[in-house]
């Protein structure tokens, strides 16, 4: 009864389906190499799959250096959904906060160097969410959609810190940022000589850190009660007396500012990235899109999502080796997010496998997922009351 | 004798219930047979494996005297078979034309012809006096006529076998008659109607024969006009039931609510919704608002509550004028509400149990310490409700509450409302959709808040709840109160006038 007990964890069955999800996006990765190069096709495809594992522990650390923007993102995106917004406003978010604490970084000398750092990611997080609060305050209390003035915002944004740049932080030579202060950059608390490459430092720990608030925010406070309150029944939070304006403010506040401190612990870890004077979006904002919907809008899952997408980014850089272009990666992405989408399928496969030698509680789960959505709100009320009077009859 | 449909033998099982064990139920061919039982005795089970929406582990199925096998309700459409959901599956961005022919649209080289459409809905709508007007938006339109749109859908689609799944639940007293007539209507041009329903005054009035099952098992079946409303529920129920609700006079103490002049205007335009309306309710007293659904009762209500403004006059809690009042602060100072609408208001369907029932008390530092919520105590206070109030689902304190039948979803909302220990009871339309037992219950629980001194403000469409719970009945119509009623003193029918404007209390007269 093990197995079926494990799967009676909503949780597990999520993770399995996202598994599934992922073989699928790599089976159509494998495809497109073969149709484009039967011959390396599975070498790239091997490399692919080693990812980061290739050159020891740079490799990994190539991959948390990966890693560390998207799980920011991933967070801000998948905290405002859980709250019942798409925060689709990343990319701006991310934007003004990594140039923010850039901007802090060079011009802030008067800042103690001990802490010069701090400020500045601190600068980048209250960047972004002042950026996340304007399409909070116009969705709470003009009722304008979240989507539409975020994704507007991206663009705002993106005008404003490219004119800010080159008013600013400007190094006109190379039509980019100039470098930060040494103070400004983030410690390497030994990390460097850990993984023996200087793209590390402690940034990964406050993501971690980033994760684990975010987590007990949502799951163990009244406030994250509140926020999700409002995000699933806005009608109800209000007969329950929640200020539901509030709520939706605040939470694209703080999902503005994990993207922010996500630009920011980017652009400080002084491994050379600057902001270039482009007029694009910045890519690391919609990978949050995909991080947060392949982590299913989970803390944990996201932190392990972007991980493993920063994998394959660091094996799809890889494959250039083989004359593969790396965009293959963004197509296994799209299709693996693709897939995603259709967790719930994937789940009742799960639990139609196990249906047969499954206990009352699981059969009842799949029962609701059994029914097709229109008949549902109809016939499983019925259907639940039936079975516990039964089990009442029984007992 | 002719049958159109027999089911025999059905049982059907999930996991380790048997939901239906050997349930035999056979429909007459011009006959409105009733299907009567409490809430989860297994009626809507049986009608979605007749409906195709369940395939039964054992029986068989016979339409017209042949055996057929129901997959999906598809083949059921194609045998002839419609069903009228308790919730109905209408689009609201619609027209009501747009809603009946959607999935049976008449075509020419892939262009919509609407014209061969209307003919044929309006004749539909003419010959079973179906009122209906083809061009009003659903979303427009009154549940009742919503209801008239999902029957001419059925017939539109020539079905003869016509399920209704308790289409009163959502229906005013003036509708549910109206539907009465056009379920005769329809028996006599030769349709067959199955009637699910836990009323019994309905089957009584509509129902030729009456089918009952009780926990999944099937009971018997009766000849309506023979059986007393007493047996029939005495067969549903498994033991006496009393109609009569015990209430012993108390004395009213003070005024715990005083509502003064309030005026609450509809959203968007001028009209009163409310119009100057003030009453008291005492202590150790119940006093029922009645009237036909939409009345001003719904937002007289949101107003006090305060889930709506209101746009002038003055509101009393226990002395203290609280008309400005959040919410928040109106339930703190000992105001309850059990909401009209549950999935709405009463109920985050996607929480679970006990994250429901501290909904109005999370925050209390019984239940939260510095901002984190205490969840062995929000388990344990849900551990309790569910024993005291007998709330039942699949995985108690865990279950999701989408997953928890309406009746149980709605002892949830009564018990979490009368555990705060409130000074008075907002109760709107609280035992909607619910059956007898748990009606039974629910109007227990009220009478006891009121016999502790407590007052309930207890707003019904109802006319049988009116009449029996409450202690005085003020009557809205057209959002003005018109009656001020002693429920002793006055008939049905009476009340029935007042509802209907066409009579008025003397100090109601209009000006």
């Amino acid at each position: 009864m093990r197995r079926t007990r494990l799967l009676q964890y909503e949780g597990f069955t999520s993770f399995l389906s996202s598994l599934m999800a992922i073989v699928a996006g790599l089976l159509v990765g494998l495809i497109i190499l073969l149709i484009s190069n039967s011959e390396d096709a599975f070498p790239a495809f091997l490399t692919i799959l080693k990812g980061g594992f290739v050159d020891g522990s740079r490799g990994l650390a190539q991959v948390i250096y990966f890693a560390i923007p998207i799980i920011m993102t991933g967070l801000s995106v998948g905290f405002a959904f859980k709250t019942g917004l798409f925060n689709i406003g990343t990319p701006g978010q991310f934007t003004l906060g990594a140039f923010v604490a850039i901007y802090i970084g060079i011009k802030w000398t008067f800042v103690p160097p001990e802490i010069h750092w701090l400020v500045a990611l601190l600068g980048a997080m209250v960047a972004g969410a002042v950026w996340g609060s304007g399409p909070g305050i116009l969705k709470a209390f003009f009722n304008v959609n979240e989507v539409i003035t975020s994704i507007m915002m991206n663009y705002i944004g993106m005008y404003l810190v490219n004119m800010s740049i080159v008013k600013t932080v400007y190094d006109s030579l190379k039509n980019q940022t100039k470098p930060v202060l040494k103070s400004a950059v983030l410690p390497k608390a030994g990390m460097d000589k850990l993984f023996n490459t200087s793209n590390v430092s402690i940034g990964i720990f406050i993501v971690i850190l980033a994760v684990i608030v975010i987590y007990i925010i949502l799951q163990k406070t009244t406030f994250g009660y509140e926020l999700k309150a409002c995000g699933s029944n806005k009608d109800a939070s209000k007969y329950a007396g929640i200020n539901e304006k509030r709520s939706i403010v605040l939470s694209m506040v703080i999902a503005g500012a994990l993207s922010g401190l996500g630009g920011g612990l980017l652009y400080l870890s002084g491994s050379g990235k600057y902001i270039h004077v482009l007029d694009v979006l910045a890519p690391e904002g919609f990978s949050g899109i995909s991080v947060s919907l392949l982590g299913m809008s989970h803390p944990i899952g996201i932190f392990l999502a972007g991980l493993f997408i920063a994998h394959l980014e660091v094996g799809g850089f890889n494959i250039q080796l083989y004359n593969f272009v790396p965009e293959v990666i963004d197509m296994i992405i799209a299709v693996i997010i693709y897939c995603g989408a259709f967790a719930l399928l994937f789940k009742q496969i799960i639990s139609k496998f196990i249906i047969h030698d499954t206990d009352e509680d699981i059969g009842k789960s799949v029962q609701a997922a059994d029914i097709p959505a229109s008949y549902e709100s109809s016939v499983v009320n019925a259907e639940t009351e039936e079975k516990t009077e039964q089990r009442e009859d029984k007992k | 004798m002719e049958y159109v449909i027999e089911m025999n033998n059905i049982t059907k099982i999930f996991g380790n219930f048997k939901a239906l064990d050997n349930v035999t139920f056979n429909l007459r061919k011009g006959e409105v047979h009733a299907l009567l039982g409490e809430n989860g005795a297994g009626k809507s089970t049986l009608m979605s494996v007749l409906f195709g929406l369940y395939q039964a582990e054992k029986g068989s199925i016979k339409i017209n005297n042949k055996t057929v096998k129901i997959n999906n309700p598809n083949d059921a459409s194609s045998l002839k078979i419609g069903m009228v959901h308790q919730h109905f599956k209408l689009v609201h961005n619609f027209t009501v034309l747009e809603s009946i022919i959607l999935g049976r649209e008449t075509v020419n080289k892939g262009i919509l012809k609407k014209d061969d459409a209307r003919k044929k809905v309006m004749e539909l709508s003419e010959r079973y006096k179906l009122r209906i007007d083809p061009d009003a938006y659903i979303s427009d339109i009154t549940v009742g006529m919503q209801q008239r749109v999902e029957i001419l859908k059925m017939l539109y689609s020539d079905s003869e076998i016509l399920i209704f799944d308790e289409p009163t639940a959502v229906l005013t007293p003036q509708e549910i008659e109206e539907l009465m007539k056009i379920m005769k209507e329809l028996v006599k041009e030769g349709k067959s109607i199955v009637f699910i329903s836990h009323k019994l005054n309905e089957i009584k009035e509509a129902a030729d024969r009456c089918t009952v099952l009780r926990k999944g098992k099937y009971i018997g079946t009766v000849d309506v006009k023979t059986t007393t409303k007493e047996q029939m529920s005495e067969m549903m129920v498994g033991r006496k039931i009393s109609f009569n609700i015990e209430k012993d006079d108390i004395e009213t103490g003070e005024a715990v609510l005083e509502v003064k002049n309030l005026t609450v205007k509809a959203k968007n335009s001028k009209k009163n919704m409310v119009n100057n309306v003030s009453f008291k309710v005492k202590a150790g007293e119940i006093l029922c608002i009645a009237g036909i659904d939409g009345n001003g009762q719904s937002e007289l209500v949101y107003g006090i509550t305060g889930l709506i403004p209101i746009n002038e006059g003055q509101i009393f809690f226990k002395g203290k004028d609280i008309t400005k009042y959040s919410v928040r602060k109106k339930s703190i100072n000992g105001m309850s509400h059990i909401p009209e609408d549950r999935h709405k208001h009463g109920v985050i369907l996607d929480f679970d149990l006990k994250q429901n029932a501290v909904l109005q008390t999370y925050f209390q530092p019984r239940f939260q310490k510095r901002g984190f919520i205490k969840f062995n105590a929000v388990s344990e206070y849900a551990k309790k409700l569910i024993k005291q109030y007998d709330i039942r689902s699949p995985r108690d304190e865990d279950s999701i509450v989408r997953n928890m039948s309406g009746g149980n979803q709605q002892k949830l909302i009564v018990a979490r409302e009368l555990d705060k220990d409130p000074d008075i009871v907002i109760a709107v339309q609280p035992t909607r959709g619910l059956d007898i037992g748990a009606t039974e219950y629910i109007h227990k629980q009220l009478i006891a808040q009121r016999d502790q001194g407590k007052a309930v403000l207890l707003v019904s469409l109802e006319l049988d709840e009116v009449m029996d719970v409450s202690d005085r009945i003020l009557v809205m119509y057209e959002g003005e109160i018109v009656g001020d009623l002693n429920p002793k003193e006055i008939t049905v029918e009476e009340l029935g006038l007042y509802m209907a404007g066409s009579k008025r209390s003397d100090r109601y007269e209009k000006n």
